[in-house]
């Protein structure tokens, strides 16, 4: 009798877990059957009116129904909880092609996106980067380069006045100068930084603008160390297939003197409008410092020789980014900023 | 300097097409800027000659022309011209010719006449009477056979019958190479470049004889000044046009033709690339010329008319009364050539060229002669250009020269000589150029080698150390055949303190969102104005440039609070509805005794746009402190005798700075309205200075570990009512110091002003929460130091709130 009661509970449990639909029913359910005071448990108290013969056989089987029930339960657990989780889901779905809440990094003014490019590059090969000031004495920005002042290049160099001795510098080359009579060769820095020269303001002048200069002085620097440097910038700066090419020209404070055009990005040599019919741009001055300027720092032109080069900022930002007009970049118009 | 390839071709054969011409000329250091063909734009024009003109049945101003053009049967033209009358030889522009300016002929009637194309005049060949002085401007160009040129053939092409086909080539030359300045010098590189022969003969004149002595006499009283003075006397001078082939070449190097004496001078200056100046005898007083310096207030009219006073340190050419011409800028008024003019003095005269440019500059007036006199010219060079000038005096049977000449030379004729070392100039180019070829290059020059030396030729006035040879070496060799070597030996690079912190400053401000300007470090002196400073503020004594573009940039700023107010006024003037900035720059500041203005670092930021108020622009700059590494700093709100000078740009109630100990760091704050106003901003915008190399001076960089804490942390809430006026900060410091060693950190989390709280009081509240380091904090700990807190707060009359 016991047995069918057990088979009976069994049979019903699997047939009422069909109709369960929350977790609050099901828990009612576990403990109506297998609770303290639950069916199952109340069979078993009957248990000790049975054979010694029965005792082992129903106790079995109330185990197996037990355990039964509690698999099943636990099956509709599960289900239940999926269930519920789908429809969660559901219910939360957004449209994802909204706009995103903005997180804004700002952006480096283009001109310091390529200053410090160069600068880093600079610094791989050797070179420290060094500071000077912008309001400079003649003697730093002329006089120690080869320019007195009767110098006719001087007029190549509108240059603003502070007083007779006093200019806004026109060149970091004044930098250098500093720089060689503090320290001793080997000296290989750049002097990156604002210059100033009284031009009208236009699409490609500005009265004030930025030059990178580098200077190398030690024992036995050769042209051919200056030319293959500067090969190396421009590689660097635009790619490996970038080829330079050097003019003889005239700085007072280099000899010899070179210009260097850099091969034209945008028709890679064959000549097109940007480059006029060219296939290079004029980019960088440079050349080998002339001995009167080291020896007016100090330095045994006999014993050491060395080279300079300079190059407007302004000119490879506007290259890099195709910026056709220069007053853009101290404009400052966001639209603009927020280019780069 | 503009040069004609026809002249070049009187002294030097090169048989390259114009573009390799100029690249290699610009390789070997005579940089072509342009070339310019005469006559490309004119094409399908012939001479022709008019065989008949009869008037045209329907036009009382136009005729009917048949033409002969050289192609068997004539052709017939409709002209307006009134010079026409038959039998004349005239450029005739054929259907479908082209012209300057663009234009087209086609062939077409006129008033039911056919016209099979043009007659043209001067003007429509691009042409002036200085070209062709026998034709009128005003009418159909009659060409006529010229003296030394080829007859003119009917059905030829107009540019070859008239000369024009000539190529001008427009270089560039550099301050050092006054001698490029001239046909004969850039013949001679040339010749280098292309390793041609130069065919140079040196000037000679016949001479009338006579004695010069007698009608002229020069005295050099400042033989520093003026190193050789030579001159020339024409006599029974004859004014009249100079030959085609002159008028040619000066036209192709871009100078008018004149007159056959003004024409020689331009002529001679650049052949030989020394200015010649003629004067009229007649208006040399006392017949006699002293070269000397002005004397104190002497005047002088120029040529273009002004009166101008000279000074002591000025070189003039005087005669016996008066200065005629300031030396090697400018002749004096009527010291030029007049139609009258019978006798005519030329001279030749090499003047020191720093005080040619020094006068021309204070004088206002830079001419081509001062320009070339500026560079410094060569005294021999002088002679040879007087001596070319008599030569075409004869040659043009412009007048008669007197043999005997003035030749005052004061100049040193010692040559220029400098080392000649090959293995040196290898050594130093890198290169492994031979010897020989060194020597090859440099006797193209004109150079001498010879026992170890290089003599330079007396036209080379810019060599003076052996890098000079290497250059000369070098730019023949060709830069782009000197091999490309990287630097050798071993250097150590790293960027200084202030590089690194500055870099580290632009990662911060990237990443809370700033975006960077670069602005003007020169600008309006209005600016003081614009941000409410005080007429007598120290920041109005600024570094003045003497010689700016215009007002606005006139001063270079002494502060950079309105170099960002401008940016955030245009920004907003373009409509764009937000904006986070900074500039990292430099302030320059005069200092008292010092040649040079310090330069100290400043960091700007500006705000404004997406309801951004003071707490944003300080929490900008709370985040930029801690990212620096600068604890423990005070902010504390503006008040009269700031500091920092600008905090008159700011609402007062709500702008700040910042310092830690003495150490003044940072100004920030809402802009005042007036400055909003002053630079039309619409809205609030927010503005921050920070002092670089002050923050430097209190950052600590090096960063240590701290080992996390084992024990928990207890947390107590505090709300306090207080006066209004009373600062959190100052209830925030009181807090720290009442619980001492076991705070961990005071957060405020409430502000409260209204309806609950009496009028002029506040509630505010902060979350403190304490930790041990050592053992887990017992509840009378922690509510003794609440205590300690309370009793604190009562210092501020603060209440607990209820």
């Amino acid at each position: 009798m016991l047995k069918e009661a057990l088979e009976k509970i069994g049979a019903e449990a699997a047939e009422e877990l069909k109709n369960i639909s929350d977790s609050k029913q099901l828990e009612d359910l576990r403990v109506r059957l297998l609770g303290k005071k639950g069916e199952l448990t109340a069979i078993l108290k009957q248990m000790g009116g049975l054979s010694a013969e029965e005792r082992p056989v129903i106790g079995q089987l109330a185990n197996k129904v037990r355990a039964d029930i509690e698999e099943q339960i636990e099956a509709r657990k599960t289900a239940l909880k999926d269930e519920l989780t789908a429809k969660k889901l559901k219910s939360e779905v957004i449209d994802v092609t909204l706009p995103g809440k903005s997180q804004k990094v700002g952006k480096l003014h283009p001109l310091t996106i390529v200053l410090n490019e160069v600068k880093d590059i600079f610094t791989g090969m050797g070179f420290d980067i060094v500071d000077g000031p912008e309001v400079e004495t003649d003697h730093y920005c002329f006089e120690a380069l080869n320019m007195p002042k009767s110098h006719p290049a001087r007029d190549t160099q509108d240059t603003f006045y502070i007083n007779e001795n006093v200019v806004l510098r026109t060149q970091t080359s004044s930098v250098q100068i500093r720089t060689m009579e503090n320290r001793k060769p080997p000296i290989r820095i750049i002097s990156p930084g604002r210059v100033y020269r009284c031009d009208t303001v236009d699409a490609t002048h500005s009265p004030l603008f930025h030059q990178i200069e580098g200077l190398v002085i030690d024992k036995g620097v050769t042209m051919a160390d200056l030319c293959g440097t500067l090969e190396l910038l421009m590689k660097r700066l635009y790619g490996d297939d970038c080829k330079i090419r050097l003019r003889p020209h005239h700085f007072p404070y280099t000899e010899p003197s070179a210009e260097v055009d850099v091969m034209c990005y945008n028709c890679n040599g064959a000549g097109c409008p940007l480059c006029k019919n060219e296939g290079y741009i004029e980019l960088l001055g440079a050349g080998m410092v002339h001995p009167k300027v080291l020896e007016g720092c100090g330095i045994d032109p006999e014993v050491y020789s060395g080279f300079a080069f300079g190059v407007g900022l302004e000119r490879i930002v506007m290259r890099r980014f195709g910026i056709t007009d220069m007053r853009l970049l101290y404009e400052n118009d966001l639209r603009f900023l927020e280019q780069f | 300097m503009d040069l004609s390839m026809k002249w070049l071709s009187d002294y030097v054969k090169v048989d390259e097409p114009i573009k390799k011409f100029c690249y290699d000329m610009t390789m070997s250091g005579s940089k072509v800027e342009r070339f310019d063909t005469e006559g490309e734009e004119i094409s399908n024009v012939v001479v022709g000659k008019v065989l008949s003109v009869v008037p045209h049945e329907d036009s009382d101003h136009l005729v009917v022309c048949q033409v002969d053009v050289g192609k068997g049967e004539p052709i017939q033209i409709v002209t307006g011209a009134q010079n026409i009358h038959g039998g004349e030889v005239v450029p005739v522009a054929l259907d479908g010719s082209t012209l300057p300016k663009g234009i087209k002929i086609k062939k077409g009637k006129l008033r039911g006449v056919e016209s099979n194309g043009m007659l043209c005049s001067l003007g429509e060949l691009g042409l002036t009477v200085h070209d062709f002085p026998y034709a009128i401007e005003d009418g159909i160009f009659v060409l006529q056979d010229e003296e030394g040129c080829e007859p003119i053939k009917i059905g030829e092409d107009i540019r070859d019958a008239i000369g024009l086909n000539d190529t001008c080539v427009e270089f560039e030359i550099t301050s050092n190479r006054p001698d490029c300045m001239s046909v004969i010098g850039l013949a001679r590189e040339a010749g280098a470049t292309f390793d041609v022969p130069v065919e140079l003969k040196k000037p000679e004149y016949k001479g009338v004889g006579g004695d010069i002595d007698a009608d002229l006499s020069v005295e050099v009283k400042n033989t520093e000044l003026c190193t050789r003075y030579a001159a020339a006397l024409v006599k029974n001078v004859k004014i009249g046009p100079s030959p085609r082939w002159m008028r040619e070449r000066l036209r192709g190097c871009g100078v008018r033709p004149i007159n056959n004496l003004v024409d020689i001078t331009n002529y001679v200056m650049l052949e030989y690339g020394h200015p010649m100046h003629a004067f009229d005898l007649r208006y040399v007083s006392g017949n006699k010329i002293v070269v000397r310096n002005a004397d104190k207030g002497e005047k002088i009219t120029t040529l273009d008319g002004i009166e101008r006073e000279l000074s002591e340190e000025m070189l003039v050419i005087a005669d016996a009364e008066k200065p005629v011409a300031v030396a090697g800028v400018m002749g004096g008024e009527y010291s030029g050539i007049m139609d009258d003019t019978t006798t005519v003095v030329f001279e030749a005269a090499c003047f020191n060229g720093a005080s040619v440019r020094t006068t021309a500059k204070k004088l206002g007036m830079r001419t081509d002669a001062s320009s070339r006199f500026e560079k410094g010219l060569d005294a021999e060079n002088c002679y040879d250009a007087l001596m070319r000038a008599c030569q075409l005096v004869e040659m043009l049977g412009a007048g008669e020269v007197l043999t005997k000449i003035i030749d005052k030379d004061y100049s040193d004729k010692t040559p220029k000589c400098v080392d000649f070392d090959s293995k040196w100039i290898n050594n130093f180019l890198g290169t492994d150029i031979p010897e020989s070829d060194m020597i090859k290059y440099l006797d193209k020059l004109g150079f001498e080698v010879k026992d170890g030396k290089a003599y330079a030729p007396k036209w080379r006035i810019d060599i003076e150390v052996k890098a000079d040879i290497a250059e000369e070496v070098a730019r023949i060799y060709g830069y782009n055949n000197i091999p490309l070597t990287i630097i050798r030996g071993v250097a150590q690079a790293k960027l200084t303190p202030e590089q690194k912190y500055t870099r580290k400053l632009e990662r911060t401000m990237l990443s809370i969102g700033c975006n960077e300007i670069s602005t003007y470090s020169f600008v309006s002196p209005k600016n003081f104005d614009k941000i409410r400073i005080p007429a007598d503020s120290p920041l109005r004594k600024t570094v003045v440039i003497t010689n700016p573009l215009g007002e606005d940039t006139s001063v270079m700023r002494t502060t950079i609070i309105p170099s960002m107010c401008e940016v955030l006024a245009r920004n907003y003037n373009y409509r764009n509805a937000v904006a986070r900035l900074y500039e990292i720059g430099n302030e320059y500041i005069p200092v008292s005794g010092k040649e040079l203005p310090d330069e100290p670092a400043r960091l700007a930021i500006g705000m404004y746009g997406n309801n951004v108020d003071f707490y944003d622009i300080k929490g900008a700059v709370d985040e930029i402190m801690e990212e620096m590494g600068i604890m423990d700093y005070d902010v504390t709100a503006c008040a009269e005798g700031c500091p920092i000078e600008e905090y008159v740009a700011f609402h007062p109630g709500r702008s700040a700075i910042v310092t830690k100990g003495d150490t003044v760091l940072a100004i920030m704050g809402e802009l005042h309205p007036e400055t909003l106003e002053n630079y039309e901003i619409g809205v609030k915008a927010y503005v921050a200075k920070l002092l670089i190399p002050e923050m430097m001076s209190v950052s600590v960089t090096e960063k240590t570990y701290k080992p996390l804490p084992k024990f928990p942390a207890t947390t107590r809430d505090l709300s306090v009512v207080c006066d209004d006026s009373i600062t959190v900060a100052s209830l925030e410091k009181a807090i720290k110091n009442a619980v001492g060693k076991i705070l961990e950190k005071v957060t405020l989390f409430d502000v409260y002003k209204g309806s609950q709280i009496a009028e002029g009081k506040k509630s505010v509240s902060f979350s403190i929460s304490m930790r041990s380091m050592e053992s887990t904090l017992t509840d009378e700990q922690a509510d003794a130091a609440m205590k300690r807190v309370l009793k604190a707060m009562t210092e501020f009359g603060a209440e607990l709130r209820a």
